[in-house]
């Protein structure tokens, strides 16, 4: 263990990305992405829909061939060594692609054979990858009786079975009510602590690409920023500190002259836009300030994904709904 | 419980065998096949009627035509004659649905499952054609249980004969189904496809009815271009030997001919095999080619 930790900054990166292009006749799909995935790492695609997440994801996993460019996945090429890259890799698609009258257990016997797994290992794994997503207690049951939630995390199960090195998540809560989320969340969670792999998911979901170890935003087949969900909402814009003090006019003052900042009145209140809110909150006791309150508020990944895309990710979700009941009547 | 937990891929990966291989490609072929099998025995509905239908065209067919066949040839058999005939009709139903099965794995995602696999797509199309030639040919066993009830002998020669016949027709048309399924994405498309193909080659191969002289000249000419007139007549070829001399059923009987000269029993298989392993071999291309 310890050899491997010290040998692990030679490895290849997980996922390595460089200009693709994917052009699908008049439409260009993906326009040009570079991309390093670290051994490890957690990385989340964050896009609206149709911003060409799918198309990357399905590029990296060997189900399409870019139009230019080049991807590699831990190591191998995706268009010379797709074989080898399909052994390497665990994919969970936007839809179920499990076999409805088999069960838990028929289904991950049947994917062990076709990823070619040893014969004596495959009942010890499917027993373990089930007990990792919560299902060891359903392996004879069959997958029609399952919810929405199980499906999804049986085919976690699946895709881990076979050992991947690269874990690649398509929309994984995509269809499931707000708690079956939060379950799967908490799986996800789980084998990232007991596996040795690496997390490639697209999401269009705010609070899901804050769980990344790091995140690039995706808007019209272009990678618009990318860094740590911390680095990039840093990157749009200061922290927000709210100050209610006694006498605010004397504060602005104060502050402006002790710290060298511009509070502006906000209502009955101040707001002073800074770097790191948290460390500047216990300056302002030092200065001689009567503060009543102070809060601090962060800019969002939408905030982020605004400062990018000039539109906020959510609009279109909105909007998508409202044409759908319109064609309905 | 905790030492059980702790090996995740890092005691698993070294063991893997190796991807590609031709003895992982076989075990993909197998795990297919296996799959259509837990499939059919799980499906109830499906077994009882795939058994049903030979039966109606053996008893309820073969019962109306014997009773207006007899009067013309003097004491032969109809149901006898029509017995090697209603076995094929019933594989080939069963085949071809069994291989279209495949466009419902498409619909509902596992054959994304397959394909996305480290296994060539080839694998899994005949790994489905073996399937599908599996259980037809074990429908046909239920068939051929019967054959005492129309005067076709029970011989050992006779039974393994007509299963080696039933096997390479059931592989020839579960193939022809899979090209079909190949180029139909959807069920709806597909379905009166399919009807369409199988009504014309069911009845222009004489599985029904006695090809031959009497028939008329386009008939006799368009049957010798339809795959199933050589199962047919292979099967046919083998229960008419087996009926003694005298037997007048044999008179119905005429084998295909090729510029007058008669198509042997054997050669009857060869074309049928034949044929199979062309539309296998498309199949698989196709699916290489399109998923």
């Amino acid at each position: 263990m310890a050899l491997a930790k010290a040998s692990a900054p030679t490895i290849e990166p997980a996922v390595t990305v460089r200009g693709l292009v994917k052009r699908y006749g008049e439409i260009e799909a993906v326009r040009g992405i570079d991309l390093d995935v670290t051994p490890g790492e957690l990385f989340g695609f964050l896009g609206p829909n149709g911003a060409g997440k799918s198309t990357t994801i399905k590029i990296l996993c060997t189900l399409v061939t870019p139009t230019a460019g080049q991807a590699k996945v831990v190591g191998l090429d995706v268009i010379k060594q797709r074989t080898a890259v399909r052994r390497e890799i665990g994919l969970v698609f936007q839809e179920t692609t499990l076999d409805d009258y088999l069960t838990a257990d028929q289904n991950l016997r049947f994917h062990g054979a076709i990823y070619g797994m040893p014969r004596r290992t495959i009942a010890s794994r499917i027993e373990e990858v089930l007990e990792l997503v919560g299902l060891a207690d359903r392996r004879e049951s069959p997958v029609r009786t399952f919810s929405g939630g199980m499906k999804r995390r049986l085919e976690i199960a699946r895709g881990l079975l076979h050992s991947p090195r690269v874990l690649f998540l398509d929309e994984p809560t995509i269809g499931l009510d707000p708690e079956s989320r939060q379950v799967l969340w908490k799986y996800v969670d789980e084998l990232r602590r007991r596996e040795d792999i690496t997390v490639f998911l697209t999401t269009h979901y705010m609070d899901e690409a804050e769980r990344c170890d790091r995140i690039a935003i995706i808007n019209s087949g272009e990678i618009v920023a990318l860094g740590t969900p911390a680095s990039l909402k840093g990157a749009v814009g200061d922290d927000r500190v709210r100050i209610v003090t006694a006498d605010n006019d004397a504060s602005i003052l104060t502050i402006k002259k002790k710290l060298r900042v511009d509070a502006v009145p906000d209502g009955d209140a101040l707001l002073v836009a800074v770097p790191d809110g948290e460390s500047f909150v216990p300056k302002l006791f030092g200065i001689g300030l009567s503060v009543q309150s102070v809060s601090v508020s962060r800019p969002t990944l939408d905030d982020v994904f605004l400062a990018h895309a000039g539109r906020r990710i959510g609009d279109e979700e909105q909007a998508a709904p409202r044409r759908w009941m319109g064609m309905g009547r | 419980m905790t030492t059980q937990a702790v090996p995740s891929r890092i005691e698993f990966a070294p063991v893997a065998s190796p991807i590609g291989g031709l003895s992982h490609e076989l075990r993909a072929i197998g795990i297919v096949w296996q799959r259509d099998m837990t499939r059919m025995l799980g499906d109830k509905a499906r077994m009882i009627s795939t058994l049903l239908q030979p039966l109606l065209f053996l008893f309820v067919l073969g019962a109306g035509l014997s009773a207006a066949v007899s009067g013309s040839s003097h004491g032969a058999n109809f149901k006898t004659f029509l017995f090697p005939g209603v076995i094929v009709t019933g594989i080939l139903f069963t085949a071809v649905f069994s291989a279209i099965s495949i466009v419902w794995d498409r619909e509902f995602g596992f054959l994304r499952e397959m394909l996305v696999a480290p296994i060539s797509s080839s694998s899994i199309v005949i790994g489905k054609c073996l399937g599908g030639a599996t259980i037809a040919t074990v429908q046909s066993v239920m068939i051929l249980a019967l054959a005492g009830t129309v005067h076709v002998p029970y011989r050992l020669g006779l039974i393994f004969g007509l299963l080696g016949v039933v096997f390479v027709t059931s592989f020839t048309m579960t193939a022809f189904g899979l090209v079909l399924a190949a180029r139909v994405k959807s069920v709806q498309t597909l379905m009166p496809l399919v009807n369409m193909m199988l009504m014309p080659l069911m009845f222009l191969s004489g599985s029904l009815y006695p090809l031959g002289p009497q028939s008329p000249r386009w008939l006799d000419v368009v049957s010798r271009f339809n795959p199933l007139t050589y199962a047919v007549a292979s099967s046919r070829t083998l229960v008419i030997n087996s009926l003694a001399k005298s037997n007048p059923t044999r008179a119905l009987f005429y084998p295909p001919t090729w510029s007058g000269w008669a198509v042997p029993g054997w050669l009857d298989v060869i074309v049928v095999f034949g044929v199979g392993v062309a539309l296998l071999a498309g199949a698989c291309l196709m699916f290489a080619r399109t998923e």
